[in-house]
């Protein structure tokens, strides 16, 4: 479980996360929701450690780890898909996937794991993961990365991003395997409504702050009836 | 094999060239210390020393396929200063692999210098992939200098691949490369170096579009670490309807300099010259997407560099 404790962020005179307080149970799928700048993505970056809050207390399976570096974090258990994938030049598809398993895998594996996201291994292994890839092939590949790591906890940050020539059920297979292979925690921060829909709990960010969180039965009919600073979108279009 | 490799001879050429003397196959010639060392030849490939300078005349027969040559030179003696004319003449339709390098093993306090001026003849159809590799090790606080020069004269149709490592224990380097091109000849290069110290590295390409057709790929990518510099120029002039794009790439660390310096000229309507040219630190969002993968910031830069080279 990941408890987070009074996490407070401000930047530039800008309080971006107000004394956040929530529990992150295990074996579930969370959905974060909310306007663009309500701080879904800080928030985050502040579980994985890229940023520190200035207050308060992240709790991972009974550690605070609060203070330890984002490497530290990953051995632990938790992941995180960027909403902008990085990238290398020279690091190869290949590479970044052995990198991610911690040794070298098999043409087959790899195979395995681009199949799921839609790529075929024979004319993606070898590719650098640079500009030469297009914005929708580097999320699939980022996904690919954090399906092989299985973290027993795993952040995405807007994954449905450039995957509109990709089929969406992957994706949502991705996560519910994630889920029910290895009872792992998934924290999904998205407007898709079909994202929207497999969560098992909804969190809705306003202003930096947790406007209202609970079941996807009792939050979701209410989203898509009215939100004036969300817009929520179907399948196959984009986000923005 | 009139001369016996030591340990210091079998790692060097293990290191600059990936060969094992005792199974080494096909024509080769191994300099050490400024003397031909060993030399063998094949039914198509022959090498015969230079009467008028040091160096040799690499002859590859036309029609020559599947075969190689390795030429290293290792430098052991110290205080040497080595300076060699070798000239590739390949025939026309051939398609060989040249493995050049030199290593330095310079335990002393004095400088050891290679001079290396390669000159290749491609013939018209002819395919050349030509790999050169540089490295320098030792206990001494003795320079190692290598200074190649490389000139290439491609005839229609021919093409020539050059693939360049220098990673380590190079004191100083002066890197010149010219390029004669005639119709639809290609010429690739891919250029690697890593400086450390104080090292200093200097790469200067010219290359002459002449013929139509004719297209250059120059690709460098670079890393200067500490107090190290480095200087890339080149310099592309497209004189007919041709095709050229060079990309140099360079990451700095520590207090390291890098300067690149670009030049195409478009002499003619139809030429196509590209240049890109990037410099800069290893971006932070690259080793903070390694680290969240459960490496060390310290194991996120060698993998970093170690594909940024590769």
């Amino acid at each position: 479980m990941l408890e987070l404790k009074n996490i407070c962020f401000s930047r530039d005179g800008k309080d971006i996360l107000k004394d956040i307080n929530l529990k992150f149970s295990d074996n579930k799928v969370f959905v974060i929701t909310g306007a663009n700048g309500s701080g879904k993505s800080t928030l985050a970056k502040i579980i994985m450690g890229i940023e520190k809050p200035d207050k308060g207390n992240i709790i991972f399976n009974g550690t605070d780890i609060t203070n330890l570096p984002i490497n530290e974090r990953s051995k632990l258990g938790i992941g995180f898909a960027f909403q902008q994938p990085v990238k290398f030049k020279g690091i190869t598809v290949g590479d970044i996937l052995n990198i991610t398993a911690g040794k070298k895998l098999n043409r087959s594996q790899i195979c395995e794991y681009l199949s799921d996201v839609g790529l075929c291994a024979k004319d993606y292994i070898d590719r650098e993961l640079d500009s030469n890839l297009s914005g929708g092939e580097l999320k699939r590949i980022e996904i690919a990365m954090l399906a092989l790591k299985n973290s027993e906890f795993t952040l995405f940050d807007e994954p449905e991003a450039g995957i509109d020539l990709w089929s969406f059920n992957s994706l949502i297979n991705i996560f519910e395997r994630m889920k029910n292979d290895t009872k792992n925690t998934i924290v999904i921060i998205s407007h898709q409504e079909r994202i929207l829909d497999i969560a098992d709990e909804i969190i809705v960010f306003e202003n930096g702050s947790v406007k209202e969180m609970g079941k996807k039965s009792k939050i979701l009919p209410t989203l898509l009836i009215s939100s004036k600073s969300t817009r929520y979108v179907k399948e196959g279009k984009d986000n923005e | 094999m009139n001369n016996t490799a030591n340990e210091v001879d079998k790692k060097i050429l293990k290191t600059i060239s990936n060969i094992d003397i005792s199974k080494l196959k096909g024509a080769y010639n191994i300099r050490k210390d400024g003397k031909l060392f060993v030399r063998n030849t094949t039914p198509s490939i022959n090498i015969v020393s230079k009467k008028d300078k040091d160096g040799i005349d690499i002859i590859i027969k036309e029609n020559t396929k599947n075969e190689s040559v390795h030429i290293p030179v290792i430098l052991e003696k110290e205080g040497i200063n080595d300076t060699v004319y070798n000239d590739f003449h390949v025939g026309e339709n051939a398609d060989v692999t040249i493995i050049a390098g030199c290593g330095i093993h310079n335990d002393s306090h004095k400088k050891s210098e290679h001079d290396g001026i390669h000159t290749f003849y491609v013939g018209k159809n002819a395919k050349v992939k030509y790999i050169e590799n540089h490295y320098g090790e030792g206990s001494g606080d003795g320079k190692n200098v290598l200074n190649p020069t490389t000139i290439i004269y491609l005839e229609d149709g021919a093409t020539l691949e050059m693939e360049t490592l220098q990673i380590q224990g190079v004191t100083s380097t002066v890197r010149t490369t010219k390029a004669y091109l005639k119709e639809n000849s290609n010429l690739v290069i891919k250029e690697k170096i890593m400086t450390t110290d104080s090292q200093e590295a200097t790469t200067e390409f010219y290359v002459e579009l002449n013929g139509e057709n004719a297209s250059t790929h120059v690709v460098s990518r670079s890393i200067a670490k500490d107090s190290s510099k480095q200087q890339f120029s080149s310099n592309i002039q497209g004189n007919t309807k041709c095709f050229a794009h060079v990309e140099c790439d360079a990451i700095i660390m520590d207090k390291a300099k890098v300067v690149a310096i670009p030049r195409i000229d478009a002499n003619n309507l139809d030429a196509n010259l590209i240049h890109e040219a990037a410099i800069g630190k290893i971006a932070g969002e690259q080793l903070i997407k390694l680290m969240s993968l459960g490496l060390s910031e310290k194991q996120a830069e060698q993998e970093i560099i170690k594909g940024f080279l590769k």
